[in-house]
């Protein structure tokens, strides 16, 4: 209704949104953070240590690495995804019908798409403080390489918000929660598997691999590698990062649009 | 205590709320076709209706969460399309349903939800204290909402629409779904907040509730506002001053209804029973005595805000 096309102008606005959330959070945390602690020590003592040590038995090194290694960064970018998930849909459905929490806000000096970035600022914040906390589990395991590893974070973030920004978008026009079981079962759980999480790419057959190349998850568990190893060639890793980007603005772009559409009219 | 902040605001002389031919439309449908009406500082103004006459787009377009498909609004003597955010944070809106965060407690609602208007947070505690105390929650402060009763909830989504201390209260049906008791609390407090000078407007489709809550009320349908004023002027003009209900001991009453005429400005036919639209009810039913008529069952009442929005709207379901 007013003009909120510069992101700049509703700062004042939308850090009230951040705000709302991040402290539903902090009232509200008790559940989520045994999962967010300890799921990362069992994944790499189970995956890591437990299949690491048949791999390398069997195997040897993965691209240089040990699987431990090799798998760690991969669990930084596969958790920010998950987290995208988890505040996405479910969340959102209920704050734009179930609860009608959002439509509460609406009524507010904030507009929609104020609601829209301080979800978004608050999803992305809280997948980088958990990237902070993996980097560190990462570290301890001995998977760390590079000081490039201090970028995890932020890759984190990335990932987090390229998956959260259509996922908030899909659920603010979405009527029943039908549909998000059949995408975390046809797109959340085969990403998890297939984006050479558990092993290199040079895995697939020759004509699969370019199509790794059109799954989002594939990118940030590619650069999450890349900065763990320090290694990787610009062109690439630009590529990766581009994707991530690219997908982030259209869901922002998207996402203003179902969110006015829902709450305002 | 609730009153108005003294903070430096704009003087609005004439109205605080002035609408003119406005119009909601959502692909085909047009919700809203074309209404007027302006609401004077301090007034509690009603908007009456079935289901479907528009009364929520109207209230939505009001608070400067909607937009107008056409016509002119001036909310606060600001324009919402314009001003939409600044309108917004003086007015309080107590939605249709309760829209509370239920996994938090009475208090963090409040106090959070007080945050969006950007409001210090020692503010917000002391605040917060105060509209307990008012709707009676102070007790169940910090307990979890999901554990109130339905009338604690709607207490408390109003002491939440006040943490901004609105300088208008809006209120979409405030008191559908509680009990008597609970029902009567609202009311007081609402009273309560009017006579603090709280510009109200309410919808309801509880006529009883118009009565108590509103100086002043329109009555929409379909889209379009039939009638306005206050309540006792709308029965004056629309209904007699007393109605006789009167049950037969037959199947059809509507046989009756060339007989009835005569002794009655408006006879209306229902399936159970007749009622005329008369000025004394009590000559009436002599009258109709002396004639040989003899009813199972005769009731003298006065009119009520009831038998005009019947008038006016029809007696036929709306869904």
């Amino acid at each position: 209704m007013s003009n909120t096309l510069d992101v700049t102008a509703g700062w004042s606005r939308w850090r009230r949104s951040w705000w709302y959330h991040a402290t539903y959070y902090a009232q509200t945390w008790r559940g989520s953070v045994v999962s967010t602690v300890f799921f990362p020590i069992f994944f790499l003592a189970a995956f890591g240590v437990g299949v690491g040590h048949l791999v390398t038995a069997h195997h040897g090194l993965v691209q240089g690495q040990t699987y431990l290694h090799f798998i760690a960064p991969s669990l930084l970018a596969t958790t920010a995804m998950q987290q995208a998930e988890g505040e996405s849909l479910w969340p959102v459905l209920a704050a734009v019908k179930w609860l009608r929490t959002y439509h509460a806000a609406a009524a507010t000096p904030l507009e929609p798409e104020d609601i829209f970035y301080g979800k978004l600022a608050w999803v992305v914040t809280r997948s980088f403080l958990t990237g902070v906390f993996y980097t560190i589990v990462i570290g301890c395991f001995g998977a760390i390489e590079s000081w490039w590893s201090l970028t995890l974070p932020i890759i984190g973030a990335l990932v987090t918000l390229a998956f959260a920004a259509p996922l908030v978008a899909f659920a603010a026009r979405s009527q029943t929660d039908g549909s998000f079981v059949t995408i975390y079962r046809f797109a959340f759980v085969p990403m998890f598997l297939f984006s050479a999480t558990f092993y290199p790419v040079s895995a697939y057959p020759g004509y699969l691999r370019p199509l790794v190349q059109l799954v989002p998850l594939y990118h940030g568990v590619a650069l999450a590698r890349a900065a763990a190893f320090g290694q990787g060639s610009l062109g690439a890793i630009t590529f990766h990062f581009a994707f991530l980007v690219a997908m982030a603005l259209v869901g922002i772009a998207w996402g203003r649009r179902t969110m006015r559409r829902r709450l305002v009219d | 205590m609730l009153a108005v902040a003294p903070q430096e605001r704009a003087v609005t002389t004439g109205p605080i709320l002035e609408a003119r031919d406005l119009v909601k439309r959502f692909g085909d449908l047009t919700a809203v076709k074309g209404v007027s009406f302006a609401v004077e500082k301090g007034e509690s103004f009603g908007f009456l209706g079935p289901n479907g006459a528009g009364k929520t787009s109207t209230l939505r377009m009001i608070s400067a969460v909607s937009e107008p498909t056409s016509g002119s609004l001036t909310i606060l003597g600001l324009d919402p399309r314009r001003d939409g955010p600044q309108i917004r944070g003086r007015l309080g809106v107590v939605p249709q349903e309760d829209t509370l965060e239920l996994e938090l407690t009475v208090r963090q609602n409040l106090e959070m939800f007080g945050r969006y208007f950007d409001i210090a947070r020692d503010v917000l505690r002391e605040r917060a204290s105060e509209l307990l105390e008012f709707t009676q929650l102070s007790e169940r402060a910090n307990d979890k909402v999901d554990d109130l009763s339905g009338g604690m909830k709607r207490r408390l989504t109003i002491a939440r629409a006040l943490m901004n201390q609105p300088e208008i209260l809006i209120l979409d049906e405030p008191t559908t779904g509680l009990d008597p008791q609970a029902r009567h609390l609202v009311w007081e407090r609402l009273y309560r907040l009017k006579r603090e000078g709280v510009t109200q407007i309410i919808t309801t489709h509880y006529m009883d509730e118009a009565e108590q809550l509103c100086d002043r009320l329109v009555v929409m349908d379909h889209g379009t506002i039939v009638a306005e004023g206050p309540p006792s002027e709308l029965i004056a003009r629309h209904s007699t001053r007393e109605v006789v209900e009167l049950r037969f001991d037959t199947d059809s009453h509507e046989e009756l209804h060339e007989r009835l005429s005569p002794f009655a400005q408006r006879v209306e036919v229902l399936p159970d029973r007749i009622l005329l639209y008369v000025n004394e009810g009590d000559d009436t039913l002599r009258e109709l005595h002396a004639v040989g008529v003899m009813p199972t069952s005769a009731l003298v009442r006065r009119s009520s805000l009831e038998d005009v929005f019947l008038r006016l709207t029809g007696r036929t379901l709306v869904d």
